[in-house]
């Protein structure tokens, strides 16, 4: 079942549904003059936490909670809009900021005056210069039309919003790292606690939510909390915008209620494997989330609960499907190469140890996979996350390095037999030969 | 201030700075405008953004280097970014990257001998549902073919666009997008950094 909040204006006007004419037009920034003219901003916090929304980035914390954590005497208060998407598979908040931004914008302007904040941030990633540039003439006709800056709509109340544009690293999609980076300094996560409510954007208690979670205010505000919350399973509410991606025949995002089984999600929903070939593996929340396979989880549902009772993730609701052609240790070093490139050093588990990951995939792809190579991977990835348990066990500041065992775990258990058969027998390789990492064969 | 500068892009950074509680947050913006100024993160456009926001130049430099789109060495007019992470892999990547080194000559990392183009392999460019997926000058092509990713690197080398279009390129040369575009976008790239107005860096063209 597909049901509309958020995609629904680009759908009916695609020709300019990122204008401020057409989203006034379709009754965009009331939820804004509600909350202003007839609600405290505790009436607000109140709605989005009846909704029962979790957060889309990744982590899926219910936002409501979150916002509850700011403590009550401290100010000023920050809110920094997570738009870091760099999520391998994931494009979802592109689509909200290039097609709607201004529900976004109307998003922030509500949220902070109901967290009693005056400064907003939107972190947008280097590599979506086009996204930033539809919010930030967003933003502009927002200060214009009197919807941002100085006493909106004539409450009193007021907000500057910042866009600020990354420059390419994952890491900075971690709120703490976002923090970092937005204070002008290396993209390095911070040890939790302090959580960035407590202590965030200069040491000032800092709400950080995802651009599609903070979409979902306007409506969340128009038509009540408990609306949001009769959507879908009672633990994953209201819709969310999935990425599909890989393998599939229609791959893109779409806007989806929890509750769906994954054969509809890839079958119906992704119009089935590219070339009727067979569907091998799945990745059912981004890079960083542990594969599935048909003959587990093809008939499980696609809700928060259940996807992390079979050991894995909703995430940041990024599916990557691999036909039967797919060679998985290929598509592991792939993803663990990502990580590794990512890695921003602090951490030795995770700086070594992805790079050790990535280098091991790499000679066994390049042929010169050795028999040790299959222990040895896992106990890298051991060292990284102790016990290779779900959720993952951390010797780290922030889940990278955990993420990049996912994938390698997954093989693992799931495609063992196609590893070993990778792996020649030692006296197939020839003397003297060695891998160069790069993936291809060389010398010998 | 910095009197070499444009005297947009004094103006700029005087408003990048008014922008944010604490100044050494305008550090990344102001990379920006400096990579625009001299071309590429020189070791004076380091020194120059220290000055600007207080920080030491020491400080800006372990700033600069930890992101991967500032570019500390000069680059080619047009940075063409191949995506080859997952989803992208998945649809061929490899062989889109193997085509555009082929057709313009220089491998990953490298640039053209006359400094018109420079290939990069990239992480995750975020159009996974449009796989595989290229950023000129981080303007986006989605659905490129190898063949026409030939395509696309003869017309950048003919044609010289001055200001880089992502509507355009994908007319011309893209496939399958992640979703519907919808608006057109008439503004586009100037340089080999992301094209967004309050850094100085993007331009309207219509064609």
């Amino acid at each position: 079942m597909t049901s509309s909040i958020l995609l629904s204006r680009m759908v009916a006007y695609p020709a300019d549904s990122n204008t401020l004419a057409r989203y006034v037009d379709t009754g965009g920034y009331e939820a804004l003059r509600t909350a202003l003219e007839k609600m405290t901003p505790e009436d607000v916090a109140a709605e989005v936490k009846a909704s029962n929304i979790r957060g889309r980035g990744g982590a899926s914390f219910p936002t409501g909670v979150k916002w509850g954590f700011l403590p009550p005497d401290i100010r000023p208060r920050y809110l920094v809009i997570n738009g870091d998407e760099s999520e391998p598979g994931t494009f979802k908040d592109r689509m909200l900021l290039e097609r709607d931004p201004h529900q976004l914008v109307e998003g922030i302007a509500i949220s902070s005056y109901a967290l009693d904040v005056q400064h907003a941030f939107v972190y947008i990633r280097g590599e979506y210069p086009k996204p930033a540039r539809r919010l930030q003439r967003a933003i502009e006709e927002a200060y214009e039309a009197g919807y941002l800056g100085k006493n909106i709509l004539g409450s009193g109340f007021d907000l500057d919003v910042t866009v600020h544009v990354g420059a390419g690293a994952y890491i900075c999609g971690e709120e703490t790292a976002l923090l970092s980076s937005l204070e002008g300094r290396r993209g390095e996560p911070r040890i939790k606690p302090p959580f960035p409510a407590i202590e965030g954007l200069y040491a000032k208690p800092t709400i950080v939510n995802n651009v599609e979670t903070i979409s979902n205010v306007p409506w969340i505000v128009a038509n009540g909390g408990a609306a949001y919350a009769a959507i879908g399973p009672e633990t994953s509410s209201g819709t969310r915008v999935m990425s599909l991606s890989g393998h599939l025949n229609k791959p893109g995002d779409y806007e989806i209620v929890a509750g769906m089984t994954w054969r509809d999600l890839i079958y119906d929903v992704g119009g089935g494997i590219l070339d009727d070939r067979d569907l091998k593996a799945w990745v059912p929340g981004g890079a960083s989330a542990p594969w599935f396979v048909p003959s587990e989880h093809l008939d499980t549902l696609v809700t928060i609960d259940d996807i992390a009772k079979q050991g894995s993730m909703i995430g940041s609701g990024a599916v990557i499907v691999m036909d039967d052609s797919t060679n998985v240790v290929g598509a592991a070093h792939r993803i663990v190469r990502f990580f590794s490139h990512e890695s921003c050093g602090q951490c030795t588990p995770c700086r070594e140890g992805t790079t050790w990951l990535e280098r091991i995939l790499s000679r066994i792809l390049d042929g010169y996979g050795r028999p040790e190579d299959i222990g040895l991977l896992l106990d890298v990835s051991d060292n990284i996350s102790p016990g290779l348990s779900w959720p993952p066990a951390m010797t780290t500041i922030c889940p990278l390095g955990p993420s990049a065992t996912a994938p390698v775990v997954s093989i693992m258990r799931h495609f063992r037999d196609e590893v070993e058969a990778m792996i020649p027998a030692p006296a197939a390789v020839p003397v003297g030969a060695e891998s160069d990492g790069s993936g291809e064969v060389v010398g010998g | 201030m910095i009197s070499h500068w444009s005297h947009e892009n004094q103006q700029r950074a005087t408003r990048l700075l008014e922008q944010y509680p604490e100044k050494r947050s305008a550090a990344m913006p102001l990379l920006y405008v400096a990579a625009h100024e001299h071309g590429y993160v020189s070791d004076d456009a380091m020194r120059e953004v220290a000055e600007l926001t207080g920080l030491s130049a020491a400080q800006v430099q372990a700033v600069a280097s930890f992101y991967t789109m500032y570019k500390r060495a000069p680059i080619g007019r047009y940075l063409v970014s191949v995506c080859t992470s997952i989803s992208c892999y998945l649809r061929g990547a490899d062989a889109v990257l193997s085509a555009i080194e082929d057709e313009t000559g220089v491998l990953d990392g490298e640039t053209t001998t006359d400094g018109l183009i420079s290939v990069e392999h990239v992480e995750c460019a975020g159009a996974c549902g449009g796989a595989p997926a290229v950023c000129v000058n981080w303007e986006l092509v989605e659905g490129l073919e190898p063949d026409k990713a030939r395509e696309l690197i003869a017309w950048l080398r003919d044609a010289k666009p001055e200001v880089v279009l992502g509507d355009e390129m994908q007319m011309l040369f893209g496939g399958r997008e992640s979703f519907d575009w919808g608006p057109k976008e008439l503004e586009g790239a100037i340089a080999p950094l992301p094209a967004f107005d309050p850094y100085g860096t993007a331009k309207a063209e219509e064609r």
